[in-house]
């Protein structure tokens, strides 16, 4: 029997979303320490938001939606067969994700600098719902941003596939996958930007 | 027979010779779904070998009051890697690894499964958590002493190497989520032409089944795990008390996944169950629908259950009273298929081979295991005997003598297909004879001393309980003598022993339709399925 790789791409889509379910709930978990926590300490995390700079936080959202926009036009390009211009769009893709990773930089170092980061003498000795808070703001915000990585390092192997002709608009699977995942990345910064910057 | 005797690997055909390719290399990262099931078992089942020592040490520990053979400190890290290793090494990702991968793709009449490059990724994986776990023990504070949970606040504060362990199994849970994924996929998008869903294996359902546990329940272990590390390097204080966390929310956390991963333990076995019993009762099974649907309540229900793990933490009456009555409910599949095999068995035509006798004692243990289960399900007998030995003894009723029992009987069923040579009856009957015999000694005589109050994870006990802990101990070894006679007999019968041709059991899935050993790609031609998989009058 000779060797046919198969092309279903209704299969590999399929493994894709299962793999954003399992990231989903990988969040979950700390949506849902967020919202028993945000029970139990209801005015000590709006104290605490009110101190996370919800100008950044709004141009991070920003900054996101349109890389997900340029990745959803590489997928049209490559349809397109316009290959250039896909390989464009994901740089820009990366750009705003490079922008976006900049931006939390300064947040973090902000907080760090004022002795607001996990287990920080200053949090030990406030209010038990503001250590709480920082830790869950830190850990999850911190997660997101290993998986924007992760996006980055996945999108820019797909650019260069792009490039070497391995994606085309015949076999546009793992750009499909890819937009897929940065979607997801987006998708749950859309949920962390208001449940940590915009309490009232 | 002698030249067939005298036969080496190379030469047992099919899978084992026709890609040409030999050596360690053609094994490790082999894409054929085989290899890479072969490869889980023996990777899984040494894990198995390994805890089954720390469990005897266990026993001899607690053979008599007072030391015997350890210390507390000693007693407490063996304990927890019997656990880690048992849950984490073996029975979790064996099952689907092993039996799944070797046999589920042939059972849809597929090729491979859908991703098979992903497959070797998590064999791959699993064996990287494995070392990185095996390297916990030996280095930073020494072993883990938390016990297989992982509680905080403890495992926040001991000295011992926590971090390295947790982060070994959260990068085993990444291999089961991978293998779940693959599962569900292939199922959906491989199956051969008149592989309806009504015509699938119930071996299958119930692995669709565990692969959706799988891909839903892992992350939030995933992310626990992370937690605990965090709270252990970082010092966030999300399950600290004195910085607002709540301990009980990690306990929420863990059971979440920890529950249902039970049902990723127990779900392929009652899977094989089902395929076994009609083979050796020629009776197509009774009530192939409702087995296959509570399959997936099971998994649907098992995933809401996780609070009664935690009736004593001090959650409130109302969650304890939801989480109870939840319990009772997946009582409810589990017994419909248990009386579903009974009904198969009523009036067929029983040959009680070695398969089938594994498959037997596991609808009795299973059963011991699960109605002890709704003792600990119902809220005021479960404070009573909460964290006794009665847990341990059920437990190990349902995930040994269910799952372990029916590892067994994949074992005696499935690989002689797959070796091409069969193992020798009579001392497979001892052995199950004196498992089974050294089995029930160990944990009945272990639920009674839970009755008595004897507790758990104590490495010294009060002195009424020491005749009965002698009779388990002495069990323990009834039991492993078994084991060694068992695993001696398939092993010089896989190997050298007589040759296994065509479909000696007369069983109507796939797998018995191809070549023994199955070739690379299982089938010489794309097979058509016209009947179902219990439909014997196709044969005889």
């Amino acid at each position: 029997m000779t060797h046919q790789p198969h092309t279903d791409n209704l299969g590999a889509r399929l493994g894709m979303w299962l793999f954003l379910f399992t990231e989903l709930l990988l969040f979950g978990g700390l949506f849902l320490l967020y919202a028993v926590y945000f029970k139990r300490y209801p005015h000590e995390f709006a104290v605490a938001g009110t101190q996370l700079n919800w100008v950044m936080g709004t141009a991070n959202t920003v900054i996101l939606l349109t890389s997900s926009l340029c990745a959803a036009m590489a997928v049209t390009a490559v349809q397109r067969g316009e290959s250039r211009r896909a390989v464009g769009l994901i740089g820009g893709t990366i750009l705003c994700a490079a922008g976006f990773m900049t931006i939390k930089y300064f947040e973090w170092s902000e907080k760090i600098g004022h002795g607001i980061y996990p287990g920080s003498a200053h949090l030990r000795g406030g209010v038990p719902g503001e250590s709480v808070f920082f830790s869950l703001y830190f850990m999850t915000t911190g997660i997101h941003g290993l998986h924007v990585l992760i996006g980055c390092v996945l999108l820019a192997v797909i650019g260069f596939k792009i490039t070497s002709g391995a994606v085309t608009a015949e076999n546009y699977n793992l750009l499909e996958n890819g937009a897929l995942y940065w979607h997801l990345v987006d998708l749950i910064w859309i949920f962390i930007f208001p449940l940590y910057y915009l309490i009232l | 027979m002698t030249s067939n005797v005298q036969r080496s690997d190379a030469t047992r055909g099919g899978f084992w010779s026709d890609s040409g390719k030999t050596g360690l290399t053609s094994w490790i990262f082999s894409t054929d779904h085989k290899r890479i099931g072969l490869l889980y078992l023996f990777s899984t089942f040494s894990f198995f070998l390994v805890a089954v020592v720390l469990g005897l040490l266990l026993r001899i520990e607690l053979m008599a009051p007072g030391r015997t053979i350890m210390g507390p400190q000693t007693y407490n890290a063996i304990f927890t890697v019997h656990g880690v290793m048992m849950i984490f090494l073996f029975i979790i990702p064996g099952f689907p690894g092993a039996f799944g991968n070797l046999v589920m793709p042939i059972q849809i009449g597929a090729r491979d499964v859908f991703f098979p490059r992903l497959n070797l990724l998590s064999w791959w994986l699993y064996i990287i958590g494995a070392a990185i776990i095996l390297t916990s023990l030996f280095t930073g504070g020494g072993p883990p002493d938390t016990g297989w949970t992982f509680y905080v606040p403890f495992s926040a504060r001991t000295g011992t190497n926590v971090s390295l362990a947790v982060f070994g199994v959260f990068v085993v849970g990444f291999s089961s989520i991978l293998t779940g994924l693959n599962f569900v996929t292939t199922i959906h998008r491989l199956r051969c032409e008149g592989m309806t869903w009504g015509r699938l294996p119930l071996f299958v359902w119930s692995l669709y089944a565990t692969a959706w546990v799988q891909i839903l329940a892992t992350p939030i272990l995933a992310i626990t795990l992370v937690l605990v590390m965090a709270e252990r390097l970082l010092g966030t204080g999300l399950f600290e008390p004195a910085q607002g966390g709540d301990p009980l929310m990690y306990q929420h956390l863990f059971w979440i996944y920890s529950h249902p991963a039970v049902y990723i333990m127990i779900l392929p076995a009652m899977g094989v169950i089902s395929d076994i019993i009609p083979v050796f009762s020629r009776k197509p099974i009774f009530g192939y629908k409702m087995i296959a649907f509570s399959s997936l309540a099971i998994a649907a229900f098992g995933s809401l259950v996780w609070g009664h793990h935690m009736f004593t933490s001090g959650m409130s009456d109302t969650a304890i009273l939801v989480f109870s009555f939840l319990t009772f409910v997946v009582a409810i599949p589990s017994a419909i298929k248990v009386f579903n095999w009974i009904s198969t068995l009523y009036k067929g035509s029983i040959s009680l081979d070695a398969p089938m006798l594994f498959a037997l004692s596991f609808i009795l243990l299973f059963s011991i295991g699960g109605l002890s289960g709704l003792i600990l399900g119902a809220a005021a007998t479960d404070v009573h005997v909460h964290d006794t030995h009665f847990v341990v003894g059920h437990f190990h009723y349902v995930i040994f003598g269910g799952s372990g029992f029916a590892f067994f009987a994949s074992m005696h069923y499935w690989l002689p297909k797959f070796f091409g040579r069969r193992y020798a009856e009579k001392p497979a009957v001892i052995a199950w004879v004196l498992m089974f015999t050294g089995f029930n000694v160990m944990y009945f005589t272990m639920q009674v001393l839970g009755m008595e109050g004897m507790p758990r994870r104590y490495y010294d006990y009060l002195p009424e309980f020491a005749n009965l802990n002698l009779v388990a101990t002495i069990g323990s070894w009834i039991l492993v003598t078994g084991l060694v006679i068992m695993l001696v007999n398939l092993f010089r019968g896989l190997l050298w022993g007589e040759p296994f041709e065509g479909n000696p059991w007369g069983g109507a899935t796939l797998e018995w339709s191809t070549a023994t050993p199955p070739p690379t790609e299982n089938f010489a031609e794309d097979p058509v399925v016209t009947h179902g998989p219990y439909d014997f009058t196709q044969q005889d």
